[in-house]
């Protein structure tokens, strides 16, 4: 069943009247519109998400990293006028919370980075919901966002003496491409900068 | 000193068995690979269904897996290595005894496979340590994984354990141990051990890719 995001957007506004809320709706086909909150307050909409709504599964939190911020409001739009995108790009990390009580699901929360550099901060909700544990420690490994008050912020796929961090849209990957029989396309490209200089 | 296969199978006939000490132990080797028990992708569970009893490895002498590297002396790379693994494997393989084999099972463990374009995957555990086998698919069908394992029965008996073209564990100079790879900020450190690995040199005509 469907969540009836409008009504959920309406009970948090009244019970927690300072925090920073707002729907993204989806223009696509699919409809599935999410709720974007403030980091600020992230920590207190997911407890009463949790308490007051019986939103009890976390099922999914994943990191999208948008280099380019104009594109973020594309793809969902603010329903509030005249909102203007930010300047810099930020990631932006999504969580996907689903109610097994009542039976709905899924809600879609998501919260975003100042930049993509030092303040690449969002709160740990694992004080809310434990499932987030590992998952906040993926997007902390692939996209490169620190989750402040997680308990055991460490990579979690690859080892920790890696520095980069591989899902970001700007990673390079190391270039131990040297032998490929039948390259194309974008294989191609990598295998010619490993082909013998012409003369 | 060769011996006559001719006079060999007269003698056979005769009731007299005879052999050189090269055969024996090779006889000896092949009859009884103890593969080493571990597995790291789906292609692990095409070498469980081998050694069952539909296709039962036991026929070729390949059923004891030992769970210590100590006691085994065939390694089965069954999957995808990736760059975090890789360094335990090359570390197993180190610590198996002479004389020891590797069989490279699936597209994955030869070259990466459908991974290759990855920045978290080797491309074939050949980059680090010598292969003696490898057996193409995704996974291959068990049936695949014994005819590897004949194919290893075979080199292991036409093996040369004296001489200029001894095998690598007879020869005092070859290597046993290969060094482990470290783990670095962005590869693995070295991301290559060109002892061990040299892929050839491709010569295309200008432009590229087509040749």
């Amino acid at each position: 069943m469907n969540v009836e995001i409008e009504s959920i957007l309406e009970l948090v506004r009244g019970a927690l009247p300072d925090v920073v809320i707002s729907l993204r709706k989806n223009p696509g086909p699919s409809g599935q519109h999410s709720l974007l909150v403030e980091a600020s307050s992230l920590v207190d909409v997911c407890r009463f998400l949790r308490d007051q709504l019986e939103f009890d599964l976390l099922s999914n939190v994943t990191g999208i990293d948008w280099p380019e911020p104009a594109k973020a409001d594309k793809v969902a739009v603010d329903e509030t006028e005249g909102a203007v995108s930010p300047e810099e790009g930020f990631l932006e990390v999504v969580y996907h919370l689903f109610s097994t009580t009542k039976r709905v699901g899924p809600l879609v929360l998501r919260c975003r980075t100042a930049d993509r550099r030092e303040s690449a901060r969002v709160p740990s909700v694992v004080s809310v919901y434990r499932s987030a544990e590992f998952q906040e420690r993926e997007i902390f490994d692939l996209f490169g966002v620190n989750f402040t008050g997680h308990p055991d912020l460490r990579r979690i796929l690859m080892w920790d003496e890696f520095v980069d961090h591989p899902m970001r849209k700007d990673y390079v990957a190391p270039d131990d491409y040297e032998y490929e029989p039948t390259p194309h396309d974008a294989v191609l490209e990598k295998a010619k900068r490993h082909y013998p200089a012409q003369s | 000193m060769a011996i006559d296969p001719k006079l060999a199978d007269e003698l056979k006939s005769q009731g007299v068995h005879v052999t050189s000490f090269e055969q024996l132990i090779n006889w000896g080797r092949s009859s009884s690979l103890w593969p080493l028990q571990f597995g790291l992708a789906c292609c692990a569970i095409e070498m469980i269904a081998a050694t069952m009893a539909k296709y039962d490895m036991a026929r070729f002498g390949a059923e004891v897996f030992r769970p210590s590297p100590r006691q085994a002396d065939l390694m089965l790379v069954a999957g995808t290595v990736t760059k975090k693994m890789a360094p335990q494997v090359v570390r197993l393989y180190n610590q198996m005894a002479e004389p020891k084999y590797v069989i490279a099972m699936g597209a994955c463990a030869i070259s990466g496979g459908p991974f290759k374009d990855g920045y978290n995957v080797l491309k074939g555990i050949d980059r680090y340590i010598p292969v003696d086998i490898v057996i193409p698919g995704c996974p291959p069908r068990p049936e695949a994984l014994l005819e590897g394992l004949l194919k290893l029965r075979e080199k292991i008996a036409n093996e040369k354990l004296l001489g200029k073209n001894r095998a690598r564990h007879a020869d005092p100079n070859g290597a046993a141990s290969f060094p482990v790879p470290e783990y670095g900020p962005h590869d693995l450190n070295p991301p290559v051990n060109r002892e061990v690995w040299n892929p050839p040199t491709i010569v295309r005509e200008a432009g590229g890719g087509d040749a």
